[in-house]
């Protein structure tokens, strides 16, 4: 059997839900938020790449490249406002980040 | 059932079990471990979907990089995760709702797109992949002339997420800690920090040596 473009996009469909899900059944923990994340924009760069070798044009490979670039910059940033955070703290729980509430 | 099609159902099926298990496991560093092995699968197949520098770039970037500091904050922080696990069980019904509605409809897009015949006109003129050039090749011949200035937007976007990192996190200096102060010790001369004295034997120093 041939592994078609629909394949791809199914893979890619399960994992971006799989990502969604478990935004929110983690409510509390941000660090598997973040993770969450990082699996969302793995399955958009799976479907880049797949449309991309599909379709026989390289720009979306050039995209999914930018994308991990920004993936990686964002979890950086984030798990330094994290780290930050939980020293000023002492806790990542996401229900206490209500200082800004008023 | 060939051996590509063995490998993409070997590579999909670690890749979801993997990122289910990321969602759901008790102990962060298991997570980040399941990541891991999540994003090695999903390199697999930019293997066998052709993009091999990609799937190189996704383990050098992820797994060396990303992982890693996942690993780092989830060891270096302190924290209680088992009342951050509380909740799970209650917000299962509305994850799993809203789940399944995100999954229904992108099972609605996958499987009910079809490309126009516009769309494949269009696709004619962009970037057409050489038939003769490797995947690295090609990348980087499209790269590095076309989207020179978003690469290097790109480089800027990580020089920024370097330099916010490491300003949100540097200390600021304790008081009372003794460090070494560079123009101070640059300033000493041989005649402000050594003095030759004769010394009788048996006797002591007539004072006491300065410095």
């Amino acid at each position: 059997m041939i592994i078609g473009l629909g394949h791809y996009l199914t893979v890619a469909a399960i994992l971006f839900t799989l990502g969604v899900f478990g935004i929110f059944v983690n409510r509390k923990n941000i660090i598997v938020i973040l993770m969450s994340i990082e699996l969302i924009l793995l399955a958009v760069n799976i479907n880049l790449v797949a449309f991309s070798t599909h379709l026989g044009d390289i720009t979306g490979q050039v995209f999914a490249l930018f994308i991990l670039t920004v993936a990686a910059a964002e979890a950086a940033i984030g798990l330094a406002i994290l780290v930050v955070y939980f020293r000023n703290r002492g806790t990542i729980a996401v229900d206490d980040a209500t200082m800004m509430k008023g | 059932m060939n051996g590509a099609a063995l490998f993409f159902y070997l590579f999909a099926g670690i890749l979801v079990a993997s990122a289910f298990m990321v969602i759901t496991a008790r102990n962060p560093v298991h997570s980040v471990l399941f990541l891991i092995l999540a994003f090695v699968n999903a390199s697999g197949l930019f293997v066998l979907m052709g993009a091999e520098f990609l799937a190189m770039i996704l383990v050098v970037v992820y797994v060396g990089a990303v992982a890693v500091l996942f690993l780092f904050v989830v060891m270096m922080l302190d924290v209680d995760f088992v009342e951050l696990r509380q909740g799970f069980v209650q917000n299962l019904p509305v994850a799993a709702l809203i789940g399944v509605v995100f999954a229904i409809e992108l099972i609605l897009v996958v499987g009910g797109f079809t490309f126009t015949p516009e769309a494949l006109d269009m696709r004619k003129a962009a970037a057409a992949v050489p038939v003769d050039a490797m995947n690295t090749r090609a990348l980087g011949r499209v790269l590095y002339t076309k989207y020179v200035y978003f690469f290097q937007a790109a480089g800027m976007i990580l020089l920024t997420a370097m330099i916010g990192a490491i300003v949100l996190t540097l200390r600021p200096q304790r008081p009372n800690v003794k460090r070494q102060d560079v123009a101070k010790q640059n300033a000493r001369t041989k005649e402000g920090g050594l003095a030759i004295r004769q010394v009788q034997s048996g006797a002591a120093l007539p004072d006491k040596v300065e410095g």
